[in-house]
């Protein structure tokens, strides 16, 4: 870890969504009884991956790509504090008005008073990681006013008083039954004969959101990228509810991230590649918007960009974990995760789930405020193959499970029962006449299961293993003894 | 050629069939077997539950006992793979940059069982009889960590007697993963229960992997629904012959 002598400002506690109340084996428990939410993930995550993989296998130079990817992140960050004072620059020279936020408190408090004082009582949202992050939506309601969400998925998953359980795919533990509920029972003016077919659900949620688009005076994104070179914000969707609420109401508000800024246009046409072939498995996405600045008589007339810390530099003091900070969250390793299949999103206790989530969510809490995080993997090593930027997520895990370690130990002059185990099989296992004595030991255990040849309850932490397995019996004879009898 | 053995602490203790049959099978291939005695635990667990400092023992103890051996077998993808991917990070960690370099040097020489018979001793047919259905689960840490590719599939291919059926999902993890089978068990018993249901799908009588830790996850699930389906190391399958049956 780089010490530039200054305290690292974690995401603070209390506001946003980066924690949950529950641990993950907990939270995941719950999940796994949910026959339906079992249904509808593997579902829809099997279908996305399958789009996925159809479409990365047309590129030749995917690889290429991804190196490129990985390659452009890493040298952006090694000077990320000049290419975001760049992005600053342009972006004020073109009429934009650019905000600092160390955390989410700082960004919350930006945004209400922006809002406030175009004097509206209600503000329309594109599709954004960083706003729910931070929880603005609660942040404004406190204020007196209402952030409609306008991306499909965010509206089911708002209508609802729901939570986002995907990156990209907000609503993706819902299916069409469940949607057309909600819709009958929280959408106004809705129709009461509205069936679940696809297509009348999405008629149903344009009617209710164009009302909304045409009376919005403030609409609030977030950016995909900000091209530092000219100052300008990206934001790739598909529906166009995004084109909307960011060209007609008359003050626009971003919140970015400080990490997704990109130095130049020639960076960001790799991303527009990995991106869309990565997360909705298609060649392009069907709506890119780019803005600069103010363009007078074109889109908003008051353009401001919130630049969100809120525990991003203490990300990037860590050598290794700061790869993290390279995700251009496509959600491609949730797709592929045989955990985030079975759990979905809300086990996660947070807004980034998945692979990824329990990477970052760790390290912009502190991973003591997420500590069952980096453990909810079984390091299967699906999410680096598929991440378009080649972010090593296992052994981010492991490294970020060494440091919950590291803390603990600091933390407490007790050690747990765990640290004393694992101390205790070093040591056996660090000495071959030691740990030949343990495996004679454990042999004890041939008492048991001498009927089946199988062991079908252990004790404590075991016990979770003979659950739902059956334990091998210890054989009569170990391979080195076996060894030493016909070959020693 | 001499070939080291490094068992493998779950195979030693808990699958000795598993390190015989690696020693039938060089052996019948005309090949002499060393067991280095020393040999204990190459600190997987240790790293992958945190505990990187008290593995440093461990990769220091496994170094010094296989440096004198030029080529090294393990029936494991995922042992190979701590070795290979995890011992000079854990010694670089300790700041004993001198152990890191000798850890590469072991990893260079160590293969995982599939990768020597097919890069090493370049042999596909190992003349092995097996009259049995076999589904072939392909474990996430030789696909993903070591790219041993189809190299187990083609060893089992050219085995007499043997019906190989292909396994559905055959990339998706069983839900092992060391100590997240017992820290998130609810989550990894929902894995393994997909596992289970693909290879029950085939109709095999056996499912073959290249780690005996995924097959004692595999098979002790498949054990306690009394499924009849059982769980068998490609080493034994490749170990088998008619002259052994």
């Amino acid at each position: 870890m780089t010490d530039l002598g200054m305290p690292l400002l974690r995401a603070p506690r209390g506001v946003g969504h980066l924690r949950g109340d529950k641990s993950f084996p907990a939270a995941a428990r719950d999940a796994l009884a949910d026959s339906q939410l079992r249904r509808n993930l593997g579902h829809a995550t099997s279908t996305i991956r399958a789009k996925r993989a159809t479409v990365v296998a047309e590129r030749a130079d995917w690889e290429q790509l991804r190196a490129a990817g990985s390659a452009i992140k890493a040298a952006t960050m090694a000077h990320l504090d000049e290419h975001l004072e760049r992005l600053e620059a342009e972006v004020t020279r073109r009429g934009g008005v650019v905000h600092w936020a160390r955390d989410a408190n700082e960004a919350n408090e930006i945004v209400t008073r922006l809002v406030a004082a175009t004097g509206s009582r209600e503000v329309v949202k594109v599709k954004s990681m960083a706003t729910q992050e931070i929880g603005l939506n609660e942040a404004l309601e406190a204020a007196g006013v209402t952030a409609q969400e306008t991306d499909l998925a965010e509206l089911i998953v708002q209508l609802g008083g729901d939570l986002p359980s995907h990156i990209l795919v907000p609503a993706i533990h819902r299916n069409r039954a469940e949607i057309r509920e909600i819709f009958l029972r929280e959408m106004p003016g809705v129709d009461p004969a509205l069936t679940d077919e696809p297509r009348r659900l999405a008629m149903a949620a344009r009617a209710y959101l164009r009302e909304r688009f045409l009376r919005a005076d403030v609409a609030i994104s977030g950016a995909n990228f900000g091209v530092a070179d000219t100052g300008s914000l990206v934001v790739v969707e598909s529906e166009g509810n995004g084109r909307m609420c960011l060209t007609l109401p008359r003050t626009l508000i971003t919140v970015m991230g400080i990490e997704k800024v990109v130095p130049t246009w020639q960076d960001l046409e790799v991303f527009l590649q990995l991106l869309p072939r990565s997360s909705t498995g298609e060649r392009m996405n069907p709506y890119t918007s780019v803005w600069t600045g103010v363009t007078p008589g074109d889109g908003p007339a008051e353009v401001h960009l919130v630049l969100l810390d809120n525990g991003r530099t203490a990300t990037l003091a860590d050598d290794v974990g700061r790869a993290a900070l390279h995700c251009i969250k496509c959600s491609a390793c949730l797709n592929v995760c045989p955990v985030y299949e079975r759990t979905g999103g809300h086990a996660y206790g947070s807004v980034y789930p998945g692979p990824i989530g329990a990477v970052l969510s760790p390290q912009l809490t502190g991973v003591e405020d997420n500590a069952s995080l980096p453990f909810a993997s079984s390091l299967c090593g699906a999410c680096f193959e598929a991440c378009p930027v080649r972010i090593d997520i296992p052994s981010l895990l492991v490294r970020l499970r060494s440091q919950h370690v590291e803390a603990r130990r600091e933390a407490s002059r007790v050690p747990s029962a765990e640290a004393v185990a694992m101390a205790a099989a070093a040591w056996t296992m660090s000495d071959p006449g030691r740990f030949a004595a343990a495996e004679k030991a454990s042999r004890l255990g041939r008492v048991f299961g001498r009927r089946s040849g199988r062991l079908t309850t252990l004790p404590p932490p075991l016990s979770a293993w003979t659950a739902g397995r059956d334990a091998p019996r210890p054989p009569a004879e170990t391979f080195r003894e076996w060894w030493a009898r016909e070959r020693g | 050629m001499k070939i080291a053995l490094f068992v493998t602490c779950l195979s030693d203790a808990l699958f000795p069939e598993v390190g015989k049959a690696v020693v039938t099978l060089l052996e019948r291939l005309g090949h002499e077997v060393a067991f280095p005695a020393a040999q204990t635990c190459c600190g997987q667990m240790h790293v992958n539950t945190g505990y990187r400092r008290e593995a440093l023992g461990l990769v220091r103890h496994h170094v010094e006992t296989f440096e004198p051996y030029d080529v090294i077998v393990a029936p494991s993808g995922s042992c190979v793979g701590s070795v290979r991917h995890q011992h000079a990070d854990v010694a670089r960690a300790a700041g004993d940059d001198a152990l890191a370099a000798r850890a590469e040097a072991v990893a260079a020489r160590t293969h995982e069982l599939s990768e020597l018979l097919v890069d090493v001793l370049g042999v596909e047919d190992v003349g092995a009889y097996y009259p049995h259905r076999v589904t072939y689960h392909p474990t996430c840490h030789s696909l993903r960590m070591l790219h041993v590719g189809d190299k187990p599939l083609r060893l089992l291919r050219h085995v007499r007697g043997m019906t190989l059926l292909e396994l559905p999902g055959a990339d998706q993890c069983c839900g092992f993963g060391g100590t997240f089978a017992v820290k998130n068990a609810d989550t990894s018993t929902a894995m393994l229960a997909d596992k289970m249901s693909h290879v029950l799908s085939t109709g095999a009588e056996a499912v073959s992997a290249g780690d005996s830790s995924c097959l004692m996850h595999i098979g002790g699930g498949l054990s306690r629904l009394r499924t009849g389906t059982r769980a068998v190391h490609l080493a034994e399958i490749l170990a088998s012959s008619e002259a052994s049956r």
